[in-house]
């Protein structure tokens, strides 16, 4: 398994850590509803097929990105940087 | 047909002819009082606890493919009760008593081996912390022994001691330990749950689960729609899709886990044996392969494979432990799905649709739990109330704070 970093081009899989869904990256606000929390922190679609989630280039440039990938065929569909797919 | 010594006897000397099915093949009724989806090892055990511990007899089990197709016939076996959290202890102590009965109560060779336990430790701190998991499985009523180094080593002699980054300061023995014959277990309980009246359906997909004015009134399946009074779902790592099919998401990721077994070798490894610090454990099958695993992969996953990295590792963490294996040749590796919870620990409880009831979450620990999981989900779902021993398995308890992270390593999906 391999994926293809924005800065670094196609690098082994043991470079990269795998955060979670990139649910994460819709934080709630700090006065927001108990329940908010919860789904940010634990609840997952789980989704068996195409998910985006959220890997850090650890061994490598250190980057936060954000990786469409298939669950069930681990095929790698797209790799950005989290910083580009916000903007 | 009881089974029995007597009976492969004579079977033996008259052809084996005599055989008969170990369960019935019924097509679908239009309408059950329960209805379990999902022919796991939790699926058969829930039903066939239905059936006998409540009495009930309209209950089908609907499997997508066939039963024991799942994780149950995919782990690497190994029955323990050495929990340390209360909410965890009572639970996997009440399930290795019914382990200890199982093949009485099922008429069934699960192949139950009580071989020992072994949990190795490699520090001052970790031998602290074994000693007072120990000190708590005792007080539990379960067994435990501290060993010191000199006592690893007449039992587990062919270890590398010395090793480096981990020498082997000892160990905690959990003689009760061992493992059991995966597909057996869901056979017997197929088998048992099949003579109590228990329709089990396979080649039978749940795609919908339909419900009116907030219950649960049945599913829809590839074989057609099915009434049920009341619904469980117990699909192990395909949980998300099958609660979404009510509307839920639940606080569940899953990830692929990998395991290996090597060509069959005389009789080498007499125990189960844990190497937590290099994630690995190994055990010997009663055919002689090398039964052996480590870590998950470590992102979420559907495919019932692995990558190499993990491989490498595991390898890597057994020829540390025990260079020895090195000259066995691994024969097959495959990839279970599991069920992840971000305090790693399970679920067993009412959902917020009336008559639909869950048991999930059972990470990389479930084939153990099978029968207790069954007990109590049958008790849930027969009386409408937790049963005492899994009664802190709540579905609400990440977001009321009530976390059983048994690993201490925090509430997050990706750390368990
Ligand atoms: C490699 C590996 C090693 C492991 N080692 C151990 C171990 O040593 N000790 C231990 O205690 N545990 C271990 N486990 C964990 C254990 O195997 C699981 O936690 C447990 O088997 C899960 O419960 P189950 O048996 O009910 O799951 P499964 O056998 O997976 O049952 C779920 C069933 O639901 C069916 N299903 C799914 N969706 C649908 C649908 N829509 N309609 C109908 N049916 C559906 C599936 O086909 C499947 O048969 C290991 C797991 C793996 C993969
Ligand atoms: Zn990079």
């Amino acid at each position: 398994m391999r994926l293809t970093c924005p800065l670094c081009g196609p690098r082994d899989r043991r470079e990269f850590y795998y955060y979670g869904a990139a649910d994460y990256l819709d934080r709630p606000a700090a006065d927001a509803a108990p329940e908010a929390w919860d789904a940010y922190l634990h609840l997952r679609d789980n989704i068996a097929g195409p998910v985006r989630d959220l890997w850090y280039h650890d061994q490598g440039c250190g980057s936060w990105l954000v990786v469409d990938r298939d669950t069930v065929s681990h095929e790698m569909l797209s790799v950005r940087a989290v910083a580009e797919d916000r903007a | 047909m009881r089974y029995s010594g007597f009976k492969v006897l004579t079977e033996g000397f008259s052809g084996n002819r005599g055989w008969t099915r170990a369960w019935r093949e019924p097509e679908p009724k239009a309408e059950y009082d329960i209805v379990i989806i999902g022919g796991g090892g939790h699926g058969l055990s829930t039903a066939y606890y239905l059936a006998r511990n409540h009495g009930l007899r309209n209950i089908a089990v609907l499997e997508k493919g066939y039963l024991g197709g799942g994780n149950v016939g995919r782990n690497t076996t190994i029955v323990r009760a050495n929990y340390f959290l209360p909410g965890n202890q009572e639970f996997y102590s009440h399930s290795l008593k019914l382990w200890e009965g199982l093949e009485a109560e099922l008429n069934y060779n699960v192949m139950h081996s009580q071989r020992g336990l072994i949990n190795l430790f490699h520090s001052d701190g970790q031998r602290d912390a074994f000693a007072r998991r120990g000190n708590a499985m005792i007080s539990q009523g379960d067994d435990a022994e501290l060993l010191d180094r000199a006592a690893v080593r007449r039992l587990l002699p062919y270890l590398d001691f010395d090793n480096a980054r981990f020498p082997v300061q000892g160990g905690l023995l959990h003689r009760r330990g061992g493992t059991a014959r995966h597909d057996a277990v869901a056979w017997g309980y197929a088998r048992g749950a099949d003579r109590l009246g228990v329709d089990l359906i396979q080649n039978c997909e749940v795609t919908g689960i339909d419900t009116a004015g907030g219950r649960v009134t049945g599913v829809q399946t590839t074989r057609g729609a099915i009434r049920a009074r009341k619904v469980g779902i117990v699909v192990a790592g395909r949980s998300g899709q099958v609660a979404a099919m009510a509307g839920m998401r639940l606080p569940v990721e899953s990830h692929v886990l990998q395991a290996f077994v090597t060509e069959g070798l005389k009789p080498a490894i007499d125990h189960v044996i844990s190497f937590g610090m290099g994630h690995f454990y190994i055990s010997q099958s009663d055919k002689g392969g090398l039964v052996f695993g480590g870590d998950l992969d470590f992102y979420a996953s559907y495919a019932a494979r692995g990558n190499l990295p993990m491989v490498e590792h595991v390898m890597e963490a057994g020829m540390t432990l025990m260079p020895m294996i090195g000259r066995a040749r691994v024969l097959r590796s495959w990839g279970g799905i599991m069920d992840m919870t971000p305090d790693g620990s399970p679920i067993i409880d009412r959902t917020p649709v009336e008559g639909l009831f869950i048991d999930c979450g059972w990470n990389y620990g479930g084939f153990k739990a099978v029968p207790a999981s069954g007990w109590c989900m049958a008790h849930l779902m027969a009386t409408g109330e937790p049963h005492e021993v899994a009664r802190r398995f709540r579905l609400d308890r990440f977001a009321t704070g009530h976390l059983l992270d048994e690993e201490g390593t925090g509430s997050q999906h990706n750390l368990h």
